[in-house]
Formats: structure tokens, sequence, C-alpha cells
């Protein structure tokens, strides 16, 4: 019964934002902008449905529930519901219905919102799957699946040149990443035959012991990097900023870089713990977290700031992950909720200011506190959580972390310092996103600033005080959250006791060290800005650059191949063919031996000399031909001759396709002829001619030995034998050949049919593209009447 | 080519042709012939109406498209597979059929409505080829 329930509540879930983002188009045109408040009901739902199934998750149970595929490859559809995936999963339904609140508001008056809402929607369902999935082909599909809606959402105001090169670029990168994952998931089932993700965590050491270990650890990190913006693949986070805030709130913070987190997180158990594994994620983690923070300090749109910042956290979970102890990886979870309260919150705040002050630009903004009261509290909130000030949940982090790290080797010195530069820099970059744009003078270019609708402020507000409850109610926190999806991460049942009051040791006092060398950073960070961008421009280079440099090198080679092998000459095309036929003819009739020995001369009656001589004739007067005409005919009858010693040797079906397809190719040769305005014989010198005569030569010599030497071989009449006896008993037919062709291997023709038609097609745009060249060079009525 | 006598003659031989190139479909399961066989006779058949009488009275006596026509054809052969999902058997599968009409036994299939499907195909296909290429002559 239990299961019963989970499979339709799951399923529900899973497809209830898709069919929001189906009707959203419609519910837009019907009810305007009010059709968010309509669409939300999708995600509060699955947000709802979700919550039903955390009883179960926090004893520590597992949902499953799934269907058949691909049955003989072993793929399912299946979906696993366990601590990790259930935090996640409300993480993305939660946000999500504020978000769909808010870009109801914040598209008000775009006249492509219904589109938005439908995006954002599919890719609130993929984002759910992704973190849901079991299976790992349902998992790859939903994890490309929120590469292209992503990709849709950062290009949503595709005529701006510079929104579709944050989309190609975001697709490049993550869309890589997912291939790289996609290797890495065949190898993981090819080599240790684990095909969903509950058999990978049961399977123990199994991968780590593994002699692809090393193939699939690469692979399967190429993935989560990529898609979480480690360096230096960081560079499409900032760029996505191009897309409307919504998106950036909602994907490029809250939830899809933080599928590459997820999926580090769920295979922490089975590839993690080993050396490899603790050097190589706190190394790109820490140089992650510190560049991200100093590029953020450095920037000067709040957007990008908030990018930058967002970058330097992916980098601290991914460090904390990388060192996998038991503490890091519940510092690891409490940081990566409560970044996704606060960054979300603070993305919205961003928006907010945009649309108030119409401008993200720090040095133009201030004094804006008095014009947007709400708008300036709920940023607070998030700054104070994003600061790691208590009673917030971005404190209990914090320590957390400080606590996970605090050992005197110097891996975790190491580490610890980079934890604290990177947090003192997000700090500061916190107070200038959330405090600098509301205090001091209103400046002159702002006109008339104003507090938005309440689907604007509502959404930052709301993620605000969740941080502030998730800390002062902290045992529930843990209890509900944190504690099932550290317990799956850690893949041991686990307990978290940390609370919003505040014990003096060493963590809590490296948590005040981090917020006095915050404040001073952001006193300095004007000084800071400027030394940074000396420094950045003083280098020149960096991965951004290094992206268009690839993807120009990638036009100008493919502009180059192009050029070289597509020339555009009819007679180069044919001579490649032919070339390429020719040696597919003899190459492996000289390697593997299978040359022809000398046939013996067949017995024929005379009237078959007959056809044979003119057959000979035929040939003879191809080549010696002056007029083309004479030669397309002659060719004819050397065709005829053949067709009809396939008639005088018993093959009639043989003998009638040749007859009609000789008088058709005569007929169409001749059309085409007339057509291309062909001079009508060919007045090329001797020497021109030869190289084509002796491919012709080669040809032809390549056809008859390699005929040759397959009558030689002893026949082999099992086929024959089959569809003699079967033709009639099982298809109803005397004629073999008609029955193999509609009935035995009727799938085969069908596919030739579509390959006539297919051509056909192509055939039939290439001459009227000519007619129309014509007709628009020369629309001369004279010339149309013969 | 417009020889009074061939353009006199042409439409009877086309619809000679035609009527041939049906004749040579419908017996193909059992002798010589089928739909590529009565396709390409077919298709020969309205290439010499065209040479002879132009490229406008063929596609008006054809009155569809010859692409069309094709594309009829191609879905005739689908659905004669997918036919016989709906009976219950594999993709493709043979059903057969055996009424006796004026007291003669017909042996109707599936196959031989994928049969028409390759015919209406290739007419198709290569007609409208073959047209395409014969109107600069005609208009």
């Amino acid at each position: 019964m239990a299961e019963i329930e989970a499979t339709t509540g799951g399923t529900l879930a899973l497809a209830l934002p898709f069919i929001a983002a189906a009707l959203a188009p419609i519910l837009r045109r019907i009810f305007g902008a009010y059709a968010a408040w309509i669409l939300a009901v999708a995600p509060a739902t699955a947000f709802a449905l979700i919550f039903t199934f955390l009883p179960t998750v926090t004893a520590g149970g597992v949902i499953s529930f799934g269907y058949e595929w691909i049955p003989a490859f072993d793929v399912r559809f299946s979906f696993r519901i366990d601590g990790l995936a259930s935090t996640f999963a409300l993480l993305i339904t939660g946000i999500g219905t504020l978000i769909v609140l808010y870009s109801g508001g914040y598209l008000a008056s775009h006249r492509d919102q219904g589109r938005f809402f439908s995006f954002i929607l599919m890719f609130m369902g993929s984002m759910l799957g992704l973190v849901l999935a079991d299976d790992l082909m349902t998992l790859f599909v939903y994890w490309e699946l929120t590469s292209i809606t992503s990709f849709l959402l950062i290009g949503f105001d595709h005529e701006r040149e510079k929104a579709r090169r944050g989309a190609i670029q975001a697709l490049a990168i993550t869309g890589g990443g997912g291939l790289a994952l996609l290797a890495g998931f065949i190898l993981i089932r090819e080599v240790a035959g684990l095909n969903s993700m509950t058999e990978i965590l049961a399977a123990g050491d199994a991968l780590r012991t593994s002699p692809y270990y090393l193939p699939i650890f690469v692979l399967v990190l190429c993935g989560a990097f990529t898609k979480s913006a480690q360096m230096p693949f960081h560079v499409w986070l900032p760029n996505a900023m191009e897309a409307p805030t919504p998106v950036s709130a909602y994907l490029h913070s809250a939830t899809m870089v933080k599928a590459g987190v997820y999926l580090l997180l769920r295979t922490q158990p089975a590839l993690g713990d080993t050396a490899l594994w603790t050097t190589v994620l706190p190394l790109f983690g820490s140089v992650t977290l510190v560049l991200g923070a100093l590029l953020a300090v450095r920037a000067t749109d709040i957007k990008i700031t908030l990018a930058y910042t967002t970058v330097a956290s992916l980098g601290l979970l991914v460090m904390l992950i990388g060192v996998s102890t038991e503490y890091a990886l519940v510092g690891a979870v409490l940081y990566l909720i409560a970044h996704s309260l606060f960054k979300g919150g603070l993305f919205m705040v961003a928006g907010s200011v945009d649309h108030g002050a119409h401008t993200r630009e720090i040095d133009k903004l201030g004094g804006l506190a008095k014009h947007m009261p709400i708008t300036f509290v709920a940023a607070l909130l998030c700054a104070l959580s994003m600061g790691g000030i208590t009673p917030f949940v971005g404190f209990l982090a914090k320590e957390e972390i400080y606590h996970a790290l605090e050992y005197g080797d110097a891996y975790h010195v190491a580490l610890m310092a980079a934890a604290i530069l990177g947090n003192a820099l997000m700090f500061a970059a916190a107070f200038i996103v959330a405090l600098k744009p509301f205090v001091g003078r209103l400046p002159e270019t702002i006109h008339h600033p104003h507090e938005g609708s309440p689907t604007i402020w509502l959404g930052p507000l709301v993620l605000g005080v969740l941080g502030l409850l998730g800390a002062l109610f902290y045992e529930t926190y843990h209890q509900l959250f944190s504690v099932p999806m550290a317990s799956s991460a850690i893949g041991a049942p686990t307990e978290i006791d940390i609370s919003w009051v505040p014990h003096l040791n060493l963590a809590f006092a490296l948590s005040m060290a981090t917020i006095v060398l915050g404040i001073v950073i952001y006193l300095a960070s004007n000084a800071i800005r400027a030394a940074t961008s000396g420094v950045i421009s003083a280098i020149g280079w960096g991965p951004d650059h290094g992206f268009d440099q690839a993807m120009r090198g990638l036009l100008r080679f493919s502009f180059w191949s192009t050029s070289r092998i597509q020339s555009g000459r009819l007679d180069y095309y044919m001579t490649v063919t032919v070339m390429v036929i020719i040696a597919a003819l003899f190459v492996p009739m000289i390697l593997g031996g299978a040359l022809p020995v000398e046939p013996q001369m067949p017995e024929l009656r005379f009237y078959e000399w007959i056809v044979v001589a003119v057959v000979l004739v035929g040939i003879l007067a191809v080549v010696i031909a002056k007029n083309r005409l004479t030669a397309i005919v002659s060719l004819g009858i050397q065709g005829f001759g053949t067709a009809l010693l396939f008639m005088l040797l018993g093959a009639p079906d043989l003998s009638f396709t040749q007859f009609m397809v000789e008088t058709l190719s005569v007929v169409i040769l001749a059309l085409v002829m007339t057509r291309l305005k062909l001079s009508p014989a060919d007045h090329r010198p001797l020497r021109e001619k030869l190289p084509d005569a002796a491919l012709a030569v080669a040809g032809g010599a390549g056809f008859g030995l390699f005929l040759l030497s397959i009558v030689q071989r002893p026949f082999d009449p099992v086929l024959s034998d089959f569809f003699e006896r079967y033709s009639y008993a099982i298809a109803h037919g005397h004629n073999i050949v008609n029955v193999i062709i509609v009935d035995f291997r009727g799938v085969d023709t069908m596919g030739e049919l579509a390959v006539v038609m297919a051509a056909g097609l192509a055939i039939l745009a290439l001459i009227r593209i000519r007619v129309g060249r014509k007709g628009a060079a020369q629309p001369d009525p004279t010339e149309a009447t013969p | 080519m417009r020889t009074i006598i061939f353009r006199f003659t042409a439409p009877y031989l086309t619809a000679l042709m035609v009527l041939f190139s049906i004749f040579v479909l419908l017996r193909g399961h059992n002798d010589p012939g089928g739909g590529f066989i009565g396709g390409l006779i077919a298709a020969s058949a309205l290439a010499i109406y065209g040479i002879a009488c132009g490229v406008g009275p063929v596609r008006r006596a054809l009155h569809f498209h010859p692409m069309t026509i094709s594309g009829a054809g191609l879905f005739a052969a689908v659905c004669a597979g997918i036919f016989s999902l709906f009976a219950g058997s594999g993709f493709m599968t043979g059903l057969w059929v055996f009424p006796t009409v004026f007291g003669t036994e017909l042996a109707l299939s599936t196959p031989l409505i994928f049969d028409i499907g390759v015919y209406l195909v290739v007419v198709g296909g290569i007609s409208s080829i073959a047209l395409a290429l014969e109107e600069r002559e005609s208009d």
C-alpha cells in the first residue's frame, strides 16, 4: 500500500512542473502576469507531496519507485528518495514556488513571459528528476535536460548578443561535462555492472578497488566540476548572469549549479575517501573558493559579485566534500542548505534593486533604504546569514566547517586558511550587495526609486526569514533537513547538535577573526577592486578569453576543412567517391588473399554470345561516341544487353528491374544533360581524359574481380534453402524475391523507402533552387517559351 | 520530341503501361513482378507522357503532387507494419485473409498493402524528379 502511494505521489511530483510548463503560455495569455499565482500551485503541490515522504526519510528509510524503460539494456526509469534527495527536492520546489511568483512580478510587462514560465518550470522538473533519479541513465537524461533548459533561460533575451554568447558558453561547458559524465556512467555500468545509485551505494568498495577507478573518477569529476563551476570551468557562471534575475537566483545559485555538488555528495560513499579524492577535490575547491571570492569583491555589477560568490561557495562545498570526514560532510550539507536560502534571496534582492533603481552598478547605488524598506530588511537578513552571524543558518554552517578543519597538520591548516580568507571575502561581498546600495546618499542619477509589487519582495523576505527560523529552531531544522541529508551523504546515520548559541572554542574564535577580516575588506573594497583589476589586466588572459579563442579556432578549423572537402565541383565528388569504392573493392581482396583464380570460360549458346557481343558493342560505342547523347543511349544499350542476359540465365525479376532502371536512367540522364546546358560533346584534351579513363577501368575491374571471387567460393545454401522452404509455407508467396522484399526483410525495405523519398525531396530541392535563381536573375518571359 | 505520332500515341501507351504496372504489382507475390518493378514501369510511363505532351497535362492527370503520392506510399507501408501491432503480433508480421468474392478466392494481406506502398513511393519519387527536370521545356 505504502509502495503504491509513493509511486503515484512521486510520479505526480515529477510530472507537475512539466504539466505546468505546457499550460504556462495559455494561462499567461488568459490571466496575464497573474498566471504566476496559478502556476506556482504546481511546485507548491510537488513540495507538499515530497514533504509527505519526510517521516519515512527522517526515520532513515528510502522510498524507491520506477518503471521499466529499456529492459534489454537494464535501463530503468527509476527514482529514489532518501535524505539527500528529499532535502534537495524541497529546496528545488520550495524556492521554485517563490521564484515563479517573483517572475510574475519581475517580468510582468515582458511580452514573452509565458515562454519564460514554461522554460523555468521545465527546468524545475528536470532538476527535480535529477536529484530524485536512481537509474544512471535516468539521471543522465535529467542532467542534460537541466543543461538545455539553462541554455534556453540564459539566452531568453536572445536578441542580445551577450545573452546568446552566455547561453552557448554555458551549454558548451556543461553539455561537454555531461558527455564526460555519460562516459563515466557507461564505464560504471560496464566495469562494475552497477546500473543505479542504489546499487552503487550498496556495492561498498567495488568501485574504489576497480582497476578503472581513475577513469571513472576523472569522468564523473568532469561532469560535476563543469556543472558546479569549479576553476577553470567557472567562466560560464558569471556570463550566465545575462539571464533575467529570477533565473540567476534559481538556476545559477540555488539549484542547478549544485547538481555537481549533489553528484559528489551522492557518489562520495562509493567513490570518495581515496587519496585521489581527498587531494584533487580540496585542491580545486580551495582554489575556486579563494579566486572566486576575490573576483566577487572586484566586480562592480552586484549580480556579477553574487555570481562570483556563488563560484566561491561551490568551491567551498567541493573542498569540504573532498575532505570527506564526517564533520566536513555535515559542514557541507549545512552550508549547502544555508547557501540556497541566502543566495537565492540576495539574487532576488539584486533584481529588485535593478527593478527599482534601474542600475546594478555598485558605484551608482546608494540611499535606497528609505525607498525600498522591505527589500532592505530582506537583504540584511540574507547577508547576515551569508556573513555567518548568529542566529542565522549561515552561522551554523560556518561553525561546523571550522570545526571540521581544526587539526594541526599542514593539509588542514592550508584548507583552513583558504576557508577563512574565502569566508572573509564573501562576508565583505555580502554587505557590498546588501548594505552599500541602501545606505548613504541617494545619487542623482536614480529617479523615483520604488518598492516592487508584493510578489517581488515576498521571495527574498521569506528566504531571509527562513534563514533565521532555521537557526532559532535548530533542532527541528536538523531533524527534518540536515540530519537525513548528511546521513545519506556520509552513508551512515549521524547526529548534528550545532546550535545558534555560540560556544567559546577555537571555531568561534576563528569565526570572529573571519568577521573582523571581512569588515576590513569591506571598508577597503574600493582599493582591493582597483588592485585586482590592475593585476587581471596585467595578465590579460583568462579562461573566458580562452573560451572565445577555442570557439574561434573551431570555426576557423571547420571553415578550413569544409572549404577543402566541399569544393562544390561534381567531377571532384565523383572522383573521390569512385576512388573510395575502388579502394574498398581492392584493399580487402588483396589483403585477405581473396583474388579470384582465372575463371573457366562458360559454355554459352550462340544467341547468348550475340547478346554478349551487343553488350561489348554498347560499351565500345560509349567510349568512342562523339556526342554525349549518343554515349548515354549506348550506355542504355549495354544495360539492356545485361538485362537480356539476366533473363536468359533465369533471373526474370532482376532482368525486369534492370530494364526499367536502364530506361529511366537514360531518360533522366538525357534530361539532366539538356537541363545543365552541357556542351553536346566532351572537348577536353586526351591527357585530361586519361585519369578518368583509368578510374573507370579500375572500377570496372574491381567489380568484376569482386564478383568472380564471390562466385568462386563454395556456395552456402542456408539462406536460399530457408527462403525456398518457407516462402510459400509462411508468407504465402511463390516469388521468393518479392517475399523477401515485402515480408521477410520488410523493415529493411521500409528504411529504403524512406531513403528513396528523402533523396527525391533533396533532388527536387536542388532542381528548384536552380529554377529560382534563374528566374530571379533573368525575369525574361521569352526565355520560358521553347 | 513533339512529333505528331508520338504525341498521339503517348497517352494510349501511358495508359497501357500504367495498367500493366498495376498488373505487375499485383501478381508480384507469386510471379515475377512486385511493387518496385511496377513502380518503375509506371514512372517511365509518366515520363513518356511528360516528354510527349508536356509536364502540365501529367500534373493535371496525377491530380496530386508526385511527392504527396510518395508520402502516401510511405504512410501506407508504415501502416501495414503497425497494423500487425494492433492485431497482437509483432511489428510487420504478415496478416492474411482469404475472402471469396464472386466465387473467386482473393488473397489479401498486409504485405500486399506494403507492396502498394513501395509502388507509390517509387512512382512518386522518380516521377517528381523526372517531371521537375522536364519542366523547363514546357514552362
